[in-house]
Parts: C-alpha cells; structure tokens; sequence
C-alpha cells in the first residue's frame, strides 16, 4: 500500500500531515560561510570552504545525498586536459572551448586548470574515478597504468557536431601530432553524490537539507549592499529560517520549467527537475546583482519520459558507441558517439534531413534501434554497464531493463528517434543560459556573494560545476576570514517572512500547477518563436498580471505546497528577467539562439556584447560588457591565484 | 454489491510511481529521505512502507529504488513511457511492463 488514497480507504480519513508543522516559528542561525543549493556545486564550495577551517552552513531543498542535476548520476567527467592521459596543454584547451561568443572564459579557465585535482579529491572522498575492477581490460581508451577510460568525446575538437573537415583540420600547438586528445575521462558518477554529502559531514559542514532558501539578505535591507545571510522555510514543516553569514555562495543552478508544465503527461526531457526553479538568480536579482545573457534560450528536447532523454540514438549524450539501425538492420548515417567520429554526439543537419527523407521515401524503416549485440563484448559492456549503470544519471534504466530480461548482447534497443516527435519552438528552456555575472573571484557585483556551476552565466557540465563551485567556496572562505561582521535588516526579514507565508493565510484560489501553467502560457504566446517590442511587452504585460492577479489568490495547504507555490514566484521572476532581457537587445544572434522580426540582423558588430541587466533602486538597469572581458584567461587566472595549493592534503 | 464510496477527486496522473514490496520493507524512509522533490511521506505506523502522495511530481529519477536498502522499492514506468526492444535473431518485441516478461536478465553484458 503505497497510494494516498488506500491509505484513505483503508483508515477512512486523511492522515495528519506527517511532520510537525510550524508556520511563524523562526530559528536563527550564524555562520562564516553560508552555501545556498546543495547540488555538485553547492557541496564542493561547502567542503571547499570548511577546509579552509570557516564554519559553514549548507541549504538545500531536497536532501543533500541525491539532489540537483547531478544527483543519480553524471555524465562524463568532461574538459579536463590537466589529466596525465591528455594531449593538449589545458590553458591551449580552454582558449578552444572559450573560442565562441557569449561563452563564460572565466569559468572555463578554472574548470580546465583546476578540474583534474578536484577529480582527485573525488577519489579521496570515496568517489570511484577509475577501472580498479579490471572489468574493462581491453576497452578503447582504458589505460592500463592509471585505470582511467577516456571517453571518445571531444578527441578531436571540443563540439557536439563532427568535424567539419572543409574548415581544415584543427591543430593545437601542444598536440602536434594530432593524437587523440583525451581530455573526457568516464567515471562512476553514482558514487559521487553521497560521497560529497559524508565529506561534507566530516568537515563538520552544518547540512540544513529541506530547506527552500527564499531570500538573500543585504546590509541594512538596502538593494546592492553586501551580502549578509538568507531567508529560507523547511518545506516540511514550514518553519522560518533566518541565516547570517560573513560570505555567501549561491549553487542553484538554472531554471527547467518555464515554457512548460506538465507533470500528467512526463514526457519531456530535462536535465532540470520542477525544484530547479530559478530561486537562486531570483533572489540575486531582487538583491541588486547584476545578470547576463537571460535572453538565450534553447529547445526543450522532448523524449519518452525518463529524467533524462532516453538514449534515443544520434544525439543523445549517454549513447556512446552503439551503432543506430533501421527497423530493418540498416545502419543509419549517423554519429555514433565513438571513437569513429571523435565522440560526435550530433549529425549534421543535413543528414538528419536526409534520414528523414530516407524514411519518408521508404529507404529507412522506423523505428529505429541502438544495435548492442554489434558491438565487441568489452565495449558493449563499457557503454551499458559502467557508462549508462554506473557512471550516469539513467541507472535506474538499466537496472529496470536489465530486470525486465533485456540482454544487450541479444537485442536491439527501440530508439525513439522521428516517431516521438520534436519539439515545438514555443517549448523552450532558459536553464543553460544566462546567470549571474562574475569576476575572477567568482564573485557576483554584490559584495559577500560569490557563484558556482550553472548559477552563473554561459555554464558547462559536471566537472566544471564541480571544479568552480570548489573555486568559488574558496574564494568565499577568503573574504569572509577578513570581513567585518554584518548587519542584518529586521524589516527585510518581515517583509520576506510576510511575502513567504501569504499562501497559507488562504484555503481556496489558485493553486501552484495552475499559475505554474499559466507562466507557461504567457512565454509560450510571447516570449517564444516569434519576437518584437510589441509581442515582448504583452509577454511582460501578461506576467505582471499574473504576479498582481494570480499570484495574490496562491493558497497552499501545506509546507511541501507552500514551497512549490514560492517556485511559482521565483519562475515568475525569471520569466520577467528574460523578457526583459529580450527587449533590450535589438538585434538577432545566432550563438544565443535569438531571432527579433523587428530586428533581424544577425549579429551586428555594434551588439557582439553581453547585455548585462539588473534591478537598481528597484528599476530594470541594462548595460553592456566586452564578449572577452574577462581578458587574457592564463594571465588573469595565475594573478588570482598566485596562492593556489592543488589537491588537498587529506588527513 | 455492496459498496462504500467516497468523495475523492481523481487520482493522480502517475497514479503509481513506486510499488514497494511490504516483505521486504523495513520502513527505514530511506526512499523518503533521498526523493529530490519529497514525493513519499513516511507512513503514520512505523515499519510500514512510505506513501506517495505527491506521484505526479515524480521525476523518475530512481535514486528512491537504487537506494534501497533491501531492494523493496521498484519504479512503475506509466502506461505512456513503457519503452521496448527487439529480439536480433528472431525479431521478436517485448516491451516493459508487459505481461510475460522474459527473466530477468543477470549475466553482464557479453
């Protein structure tokens, strides 16, 4: 019995809710180092500040051991050319990856100089990193002395598409031979998570876990000042909480859902669960920092509704090496993530058009299927066993096929590639887009707050949440030894604490999925495949309609609704930013996937900038920064961190 | 026939996410504990298996059934997201969740 409502059948009533509930109650709590998200991320800056010997206090709204993007799993340990198997000089590699516009130069630096000592410290936490089993001797990319296996990806140049041979040959000047780069090792990502929660714990990290962080507090209540603690309410038992700190990491990543709410249907892949709410950048902005690149958006892949996109083949990341066929055997034109096409993860578009044809024309048989029982027994096991099992996030896929007598050696695995559908344009997704702007101390423009992972603007992967959130604990951990205590605004507090529990003053109105949907509606119409000033200001119109209408009838009937009703306002907020964001850049942009009718030019010289934005004395403020201005990545990295020490010294 | 009914809205959509095998549960809440979006609450007699009662909010992540102590906690896939695979030699389909399946499969992936 483990439905809500045999268990109502059975008693013949609702159970009480089963925590204590206390609405009103407050608890006070002081620290150095306050760490607001407890994803990759959130965890390395944690332990990255504790080691420093800070107290440090770690917030997060699920629970610690399986939350955020990268709980169950992750997907390759990427872009670490520091690693004893790679090719290319890591400042050569890093120059690479920068070397496309709106990209974030000043995270990537950190990621490729600092990402194979933090995976180091992985191992030391009791993260497995390498083939200490023996069980894949003989599989490409396995090195026999470290036990490491290198994944086929990016082995030749750091892209999603094959090789575009007609633009020449990339060269890196430390590769001169060309060999493979080797610069993407796989790991056992399952074992990280929890891993990062017991060494959090050993620091003496003071976790508060089910707890939704609502607000951050400024000096003296004062839009722009420093950063000096949060508010935040335990979504279990609705208690206030009111957290003081000297330096403040911010590690909630993105937004998943606006443009699209369906929890009935599933069916739509993302990397984001609904708790990824955009709370994070809400809460900077409403505190004075300054935004960049909010007006990027991207397309919500759709899939058969997994977490992740089902490896349906030809462009999904967790399908490495598995020839695709038709429904007939024939061996589909696409990249097959292997070591054939340097790990391309994408067919151009001209062959996907071709393939779709092909099936239309009858040349190709739908479905499709990923063709296991090809491969060569040690490879088969590579990609099944340690990549999709035990290094990503689709364990449980496995495990459930695997029980259900799926034999990769015997069977082809249904691909859901065409017959699934794509995605409509009005279905978009913000989360990998824009952020909170940095420095080189990962610090935002706000005194006493600093960001890592997908926070920021322009993110990565993994490896880079991992290694800048570490970078940014740090950073933190060193402004807070030398600054002077802070001054909290009692008023700020109550003005939060009013805002937070207005839903459950009320009983009936409007509930959470409702206005969720509703936000989703607006962006859809407005703020989504077709775009001018006028579209853009009904889309801004129909969300400050739904914050002045909607959101005052918000009723929730406990603390886990009251949380998802206060999703609903940071998703409204964001929603607001981006709009805002898309108006004030007039002009298209291809890297950041915008197209204005008004303003159809693609990339004017005069726009290659970040369009930063940001609320001061309560007023949308946008301005604009140099697409490099971060300067020279090696020279402005070595100067921040003439004191680096390299992997930690465990005792 | 006799039978009681009740005012209750429709049930969710995923009805039933989890199915946890009341043998093998010790009520530990460890499912409980590690759900990111808090879909089970543990249930009001101790030992006893959790409730979901938020089933349309999961995200399917597994981290509830790979937890599992005891392994009592299986994921129910919906009737829409039930993916399939065909037999190379014999070209015959099964599918998850259907009703004879083939057992299960324990040998590595040779």
């Amino acid at each position: 019995m483990t439905t809500w409502h045999d268990y109502l059948k059975e008693q013949g009533h609702a159970p009480d809710w089963p925590y204590p509930i206390r609405f009103d109650k407050e608890q006070e709590i002081d620290t150095d180092v306050l760490v607001i998200g407890g994803g990759i991320s959130g965890c390395w800056a944690a332990i990255s500040a504790a080691r420093q010997g800070l107290s440090v206090v770690l917030v997060e709204k699920g629970d610690t051991i399986r939350s955020g993007a990268g709980g169950p799993g992750c997907d390759h340990w990427c872009d670490a050319p520091a690693n004893p198997l790679s090719n290319v000089d890591p400042d050569e590699w890093a120059q690479h990856m920068a070397d496309h516009p709106y990209c974030n130069g000043i995270g990537i630096q950190v990621q490729c100089r600092e990402d194979y000592d933090t995976l180091l410290e992985m191992e030391q936490m009791g993260g497995k990193i390498r083939d200490t089993g023996d069980e894949y001797i003989g599989a490409q990319g396995r090195d026999d002395k470290t036990k490491f296996m290198i994944s086929p990806r990016y082995t030749r140049i750091h892209s999603y598409l094959p090789e575009d041979k007609t633009k020449g040959e990339k060269t890196f000047s430390s590769n001169p031979d060309q060999k493979l780069n080797n610069v993407v090792i796989r790991v056992w990502g399952t074992t990280f998570k929890p891993a990062l929660k017991k060494e959090c714990k050993r620091l003496g990290v003071k976790i508060f876990d089910r707890v939704m962080v609502t607000s951050l507090l400024t000096e003296n209540g004062i839009q722009g000042a420093r950063v000096v603690g949060a508010t935040g309410l335990n979504n279990r038992t609705g208690e206030f909480m009111i957290f003081k700190s000297k330096s403040t990491v911010l590690a909630t990543a993105g937004a998943g859902s606006i443009w699209l709410i369906s929890t009935e249907l599933g069916g739509y892949s993302n990397m984001m669960s609904r708790t990824i709410s955009g709370d994070g950048t809400v809460m900077a902005w409403k505190a004075g920092a300054e935004l960049t690149k909010m007006e990027s958006t991207g397309v919500l892949g759709i899939a058969t509704g997994y977490k992740h996109k089902w490896y349906t083949g030809a462009g999904d990341a967790s399908y490495e090496n598995v020839p695709i066929v038709d429904a007939n055997g024939k061996v589909l034109p696409y990249p097959i993530q292997g070591w054939v096409d340097a790990g391309a993860m994408m067919p151009y578009p001209g062959v996907e058009k071709a393939v779709r044809e092909g099936v239309l024309k009858g040349e190709y048989a739908l479905p499709f299927y990923g063709d296991f029982p090809a491969m060569p027994d040690v490879e088969r096991r590579a990609t099944w066993k340690l990549m999709l099992g035990e290094e990503s996030t689709t364990k449980i896929i496995i495990d459930t096929f695997n029980k259900a007598g799926y034999d990769p050696g015997r069977d082809l695995l249904q691909s859901y590639k065409l017959i699934e559908g794509v995605s409509l344009p009005q279905w978009r997704e913000a989360g990998y887009g824009g952020g909170l702007l940095v420095d080189w101390n990962l610090k935002t423009t706000l005194d006493g707050l600093y960001a890592g992972g997908t926070q920021m603007f322009a993110p990565e992967d993994h490896s880079y949440a991992a290694s800048t959130g570490r970078y940014a604990g740090r950073k933190a951990a060193t402004y807070a030894r030398q600054a002077g205590e802070s001054k909290i605004s009692r008023e700020q507090v109550d003005r939060e604490k009013a805002r937070v529990y207005a839903p459950v003053k009320r009983s009936s109105g409007m509930e959470w999925k409702e206005l969720h949907a509703g936000i989703a509606r607006a962006m859809q119409y407005y703020v989504s495949e077709f775009k001018t000033e006028s579209l853009l200001n009904m889309g801004l119109d129909a969300l400050r309609k739904i914050e002045d209408e909607s959101v005052p009838l918000l009723f929730a009937l406990d603390p886990h609704k009251l949380m998802r009703s206060l999703e609903d306002t940071s998703l409204l907020t964001y929603a607001q930013i981006i709009t805002q964001a898309m108006l004030a850049r007039k002009a298209s942009s291809m890297p950041l996937n915008f197209q204005r009718i008004d303003y159809p030019t693609l990339d004017p010289p005069a726009w290659n900038k970040f369009l930063t934005i940001k609320l001061e004395n309560g007023k949308v403020k946008t301005g604009k920064l140099p697409l490099t201005f971060w300067g020279n990545m090696k020279n402005q990295y070595e100067a921040h961190n003439k004191d680096y020490t390299g992997v930690y010294k465990r005792k | 026939m006799d039978y009681k009914a009740y005012m209750v809205p429709n049930p969710m959509t995923p009805g039933q996410v989890v199915s946890i095998d009341p043998e093998l549960c010790t009520g530990c809440n460890t499912c409980v504990e590690v759900c990111r979006l808090d879909v089970m609450v543990p249930n009001p007699e101790k030992g006893k298996p959790p409730i979901a009662i938020y089933p349309d909010e999961c995200w399917f992540c597994g981290c509830c059934a790979s937890d599992c102590p005891t392994k009592a906690l299986k994921i129910e896939y919906p009737l829409n997201q039930r993916v399939g695979w065909k037999r190379k030699d014999t070209g015959e389909y099964f599918r998850i969740g259907m009703k004879n399946p083939p057992p299960p499969n324990t040998r590595p992936p040779v």
